[in-house]
């Protein structure tokens, strides 16, 4: 049983980590059917923002709103709302594409497994694999794996960390248009990336991020590589 | 929902077990270089201490079950794949019993080895009254992992978490030992005092509960932060 929102809206989140401040009064929208970029250099919070957002992580103030819904609140409900492809992959390297996902499915309730396994290996173009262990496949291979671990519950708000690392040209273009059908779909995507060229006229909305902060936030960028050094060059403060 | 949760983590972590065998293979190794290196010390002449089997054979299961403990959360940690059980809407204490339940597999399938060769080195009659021994095995080597299982998660992200584990692990599952030493010794007396056997398997029971009980209400909390 999974509860269903139209927007997502962080409000005024900061986290903590003892002394050192990883996200500072951050603030943002995403509804239904937008793809949203978070930019930042290394070290900017994304991926704690994302850990936030996947209530893996709780805000030291502040608060993450799923529609209706309170991320503290709403708990195994929510998660199975969410789909999360983090910068490790989630996969266990010893049992084969077909039981990662079979495993996964089942832990988010599928009624067929199987099935859903299935077709998720067809959908990652890896149905001829599906019997190999991931551990033996190449890391563009086991990312297309763990896009559909993270997609196999059909998730209302997806969670994209770094998602077109170790991807060919060809794998890259595939995912591009999942996320395209995604946002048709109505799915909610949150994107962290350093792969400008590739989000480039991808993302409905960008967040820039530099040391926990949001300096800047658009609708609709265009030329995005030369949008971001832009901002990033801003003097701090 | 419960239930299948439990089933499908254990039978994972069985599978995963299956095909590395890193743990069983680590685990039996270390537990009978540790029985071997007691017999030798210990057995002077062909005599061996007396209830020296029964403290020995829980030396070995509480260091392999240390060394199990840690491997099987580190499993988890390297593809950061405990994430991902704690972002499925699954119950999490389910997921915490399917863990326990595969630890407990893997240390009573390491006693099914050890309890042989410490009968045969230490010259035992552990085996005598099968019932009893493999009552007090499962029972002391369930109260050991509860705790054991719910430490090594907490643990698994610390930097010194081999440091950690035994340090946190060894001072409260200490009365578990003691109750299995002294259960596994009243099963070696000549002659069978039942009640004494019952007395101490009753208080594994006990701490059985207790533990269990406490890890599936703090694993939720420990976990979400």
């Amino acid at each position: 049983m999974s509860v269903d929102f139209d927007h997502l809206a962080v409000e005024d989140v900061s986290r903590q980590f003892g002394r050192r401040r990883a996200l500072s009064h951050i603030s943002f929208r995403a509804a239904s059917g937008e793809i949203l970029g978070l930019l930042g250099p290394n070290g900017a919070g994304k991926s704690t923002m994302m850990a936030v957002i996947a209530t893996l992580l709780r805000p030291s103030s502040g608060r993450v709103q799923y529609g209706a819904h309170d991320g503290v609140k709403a708990g195994a409900a929510l998660r199975a709302a969410i789909g999360v492809l983090g910068h490790d992959l989630f996969l266990y390297p010893e049992l084969t594409a077909h039981e990662n996902l079979e495993f996964f499915a089942g832990l988010h309730g599928a009624r067929d497994a199987r099935a859903a396994a299935d077709s998720a290996l067809a959908s990652a173009g890896l149905a001829d694999r599906a019997h190999d262990a991931v551990g033996s496949f190449s890391r563009g291979m086991r990312q297309r794996v763990a896009l559909e671990r993270a997609l196999i519950h059909r998730p209302r708000l997806v969670l994209l960390d770094e998602p077109f690392t170790g991807l060919d040209d060809h794998s890259t273009g595939a995912l591009v248009a999942r996320l395209d059908g995604l946002r048709s779909q109505g799915t909610i995507v949150i994107l962290a990336t350093h792969d400008l060229d590739i989000a480039d006229g991808l993302l409905d909305q960008v967040v820039f991020l530099r040391a926990g902060r949001v300096i800047e936030s658009m609708t609709r960028p265009e030329a995005l590589r030369s949008t971001y050094r832009a901002v990033m060059a801003r003097p701090a403060g | 929902m419960f239930f299948r949760t439990v089933w499908l983590v254990l039978r994972k972590d069985l599978t995963v077990e299956v095909r590395s065998r890193e743990i069983a293979y680590t685990t039996l190794f270390f537990a009978v270089s540790c029985v071997l290196v007691f017999a030798f010390a210990l057995v002077k002449e062909g005599r061996p201490i007396e209830d020296g089997a029964a403290g020995i054979l829980w030396i070995a299961i509480a260091f392999a079950g240390t060394l199990a403990l840690g491997r099987t959360f580190e499993r988890e940690r390297q593809a950061e794949t405990l994430r991902a059980l704690l972002l499925a809407p699954a119950d999490r204490p389910a997921i915490y019993v399917g863990k326990l339940l595969g630890i407990v597999g893997l240390l009573l399938a390491a006693a099914l080895g050890l309890v042989p060769l410490v009968a045969l080195l230490f010259q035992a009659p552990l085996l005598d009254h099968p019932f009893w021994l493999a009552s007090i095995v499962t029972t002391g080597t369930l109260g050991f992992s509860a705790v054991g299982t719910l430490f090594a998660a907490m643990l698994v992200r610390a930097r010194t978490r081999d440091v950690l584990l035994p340090v946190l692990l060894y001072p409260i599952t200490v009365p578990v030992i003691i109750a299995g030493v002294r259960a596994t010794a009243a099963l070696l007396e000549p002659e069978l005092d039942l009640a004494i056997v019952r007395f101490w398997c009753a208080l594994l029971i006990c701490f059985d509960v207790v533990f269990v009980t406490l890890a599936l209400w703090t694993f939720e909390p420990l976990m979400t932060d």
